[in-house]
């Protein structure tokens, strides 16, 4: 449901602008605040404020990767695979999310908790290997610092850890063997 | 040291604030550009400082403003803040830490070019550093340096933030427009440039974060001190960004001309390579510029002698990678990165980077096949040049410059179906 609140905020850019279109993507992202990912419902809301046919506005919608076509989970998490963090481990870093969260890359946990995915350079490569949970940097990061991470989520989402406790993962840096995993859906960029 | 001029200051607490960047002389550079300069005066200093773009090509900026076309339409300006070129993050620091300083040059320039309206594209990832511009524009606003008659003068400006969403493509300057006009972000064709008719069909300029936040320096201090740094033809400093098998890496702003061994091995910067190994291969200017190798680490970082080495000083992006590099394997991994962000506007790039992904995995992965080599080197060619923005050509950098400073890798990966070197060395290839 798109607040009367979220389409004023939308109709305020648009006048904003020199021309009423180039309001579409804050717009988007303003009803992706409010949906979760793109709906339906988002974008005809969209459409209807910055008066533009939803075709129109689904074609700006699915070339950006940032606007979701899925729910995503609560914790989204990118790990940057670029060339930097290539050189500096990330591929290490990916694995070991991986097998933690029980959810491979472009995937979200059956329980909708985490969405996990690779991400293009992330502009951190100085601090490489990188990751951003929910847009936000964790940079110089150590697979006993994602084992950390993963507690604090875990904390904050009220999951108490079970299969994939801390117990029964390396720490040491190997990442262990893929085991089977939930049914996931997958998000599509 | 140098004296500093981009990074000045920029780790002093309270820098990001209003109050804390005017402790430091934060909008004195603009009080005097209204003051005492005429618009088309400031072109002129730009131009004489030398000072050239910081977002990839190297184009003269005051040379660039100069170019927009004099007719009677709205102009308009673009800061470039789309930082995604793989091995480059300036942009990023410059907007976390000292936004005014970006958003100090983004108003000098559109005094200078007469601009009534700026925007300053954030890149979408960068969350941080989009509501760090955001915050100091508010602050700007309410302190009077942007809006109605800026500082007592008759010039008005509108600063608009737009983020980005997810697509390297629009770093590209006209991808860029047509995102801000509300659209997928495909390149235009050139010309007409932008400078011509650009957003909204407007004379546009447009210009890197870093560029910009060179700018009031300049009018502080004049365009002859800034050209006293740096090289005759590269003149200033610019912000170096050091990753990959260094062992600290970072950004370094470091004048012009100053040789790749510096930036790398000098205790101050990169502090040499990581675990003491032997360099192997210098990408001097983001994952789009040709790779070249450690016999080059004598040449000064500076566009005309990186030039002359075969590459380009792209966007700064100081990538180091050491002998136990896999030069299949990374060369893998850029691609990759241009086949999922071609845009797929043009055939040559769109099928091609798929394409040239493909061999490069089958080569990586032990099933290469003899003519392999050829046929990537055929596919860049074909790429190369044939497409309306150059990403398809950057694409192609890293496969052509590691072929042919690297073909014996290549030819064992193909013949024995493993790396050289590092650790898929050991491994028989089990794909």
């Amino acid at each position: 449901m798109i607040s009367e609140q979220a389409k004023q905020r939308m109709r305020d850019l648009a006048v904003r602008y020199p021309v009423t279109r180039s309001a579409v993507m804050p717009a988007l992202y303003i009803a992706q605040q409010e949906e979760g990912y793109i709906t339906q419902e988002a974008l005809q809301a969209v459409a209807e404020t910055i008066g533009l046919t939803v075709d129109d506005v689904e074609s700006v919608a699915t070339f950006y990767t940032m606007y979701y076509q899925q729910p995503p989970g609560r914790k989204v998490i990118k790990i940057c695979t670029s060339i930097s963090c290539y050189l500096r481990g990330c591929d290490a870093l990916v694995s070991h999310l991986e097998q933690r969260l029980g959810t491979k890359r472009g995937e979200t946990s059956a329980d909708g908790n985490y969405t996990l995915m690779t991400a293009e350079c992330l502009a951190s490569c100085g601090t490489a290997p990188v990751l951003q949970v929910n847009d936000e940097f964790v940079e110089e990061i150590t697979l006993e610092m994602a084992d950390a991470l993963i507690e604090e989520w875990n904390r904050e989402l009220g999951v108490v850890s079970q299969m994939n406790s801390p117990d029964s993962a390396s720490s040491d840096g190997q990442a262990g063997s893929t085991k089977d995993f939930e049914p996931k859906t997958e998000i599509k960029l | 040291m140098p004296e500093l001029i981009v990074t000045k200051d920029i780790d002093a607490p309270g820098m990001d604030t209003l109050d804390g960047y005017r402790q430091y002389g934060g909008y004195e550079a603009l009080a005097r550009a209204l003051k005492e300069y005429q618009p088309d005066e400031l072109v002129e200093l730009v131009k004489l400082s030398g000072l050239r773009g910081r977002g990839g090509a190297g184009f003269p900026t005051g040379m660039k403003w100069s170019f927009l076309a004099k007719n009677d339409k709205t102009r308009y300006l673009c800061c470039n803040a789309d930082e995604s070129e793989p091995g480059t993050f300036k942009d990023r620091m410059i907007m976390e830490k000292n936004p005014h300083l970006l958003l100090e040059g983004v108003i000098i320039t559109s005094y200078a070019c007469r601009v009534s309206t700026a925007f300053i594209y954030v890149r979408g990832e960068l969350a941080l550093a989009g509501r760090q511009v955001e915050r100091s524009i508010e602050e700007a606003y309410a302190a009077g340096y942007i809006g109605e008659n800026i500082l007592g003068s008759d010039f008005s400006l509108d600063v608009i933030l737009h983020r980005g969403a997810g697509a390297y493509i629009c770093g590209e300057e006209s991808a860029l427009m047509e995102s801000l006009e509300g659209r997928r972000g495909y390149p235009r064709l050139k010309p007409p440039f932008p400078a011509v008719i650009g957003l909204y069909g407007g004379p546009t300029v447009i210009n890197n974060c870093e560029t910009l936040a060179t700018l009031p320096a300049i009018v502080k201090n004049g365009a002859e001190w800034y050209a006293s740094f740096g090289t005759e033809k590269s003149t200033g400093t610019r912000i170096f960004c050091l990753s990959g098998h260094v062992k600290k890496p970072g950004n370094y702003e470091l004048p012009l001309g100053t040789p790749i061994r510096t930036l790398i091995y000098d205790e101050q910067y990169g502090g040499g390579i990581l675990d003491d190994k032997q360099l192997k291969a210098i990408i001097p200017g983001g994952s789009s510029t040709f790779i070249l190798g450690a016999d080059k680490v004598d040449t000064p970082l500076d566009f005309e002698s990186i030039a002359a080495a075969g590459s380009m000083l792209g966007s700064g992006g100081v990538v180091v990678m050491h002998e136990d590099t896999c030069i299949v394997d990374a060369v893998l991994r850029m691609t990759e990165f241009y086949r999922d962000e071609s845009c797929g506007k043009c055939t040559p790039c769109r099928e091609g980077t798929y394409w040239l992904t493909e061999i490069l995995q089958r080569i990586e992965h032990g099933d290469g096949k003899e003519s392999d080599i050829d046929l990537l080197m055929d596919i860049c060619d074909n790429i190369s040049g044939k497409s309306f923005c150059p990403l398809g050509d950057a694409a192609t950098s890293s496969i052509t410059s590691s072929i042919k400073l690297f073909r014996e890798e290549y030819e064992y990966h193909i013949r024995e179906g493993r790396c050289m070197v590092g650790a898929g060395a050991a491994l028989v290839a089990s794909h």
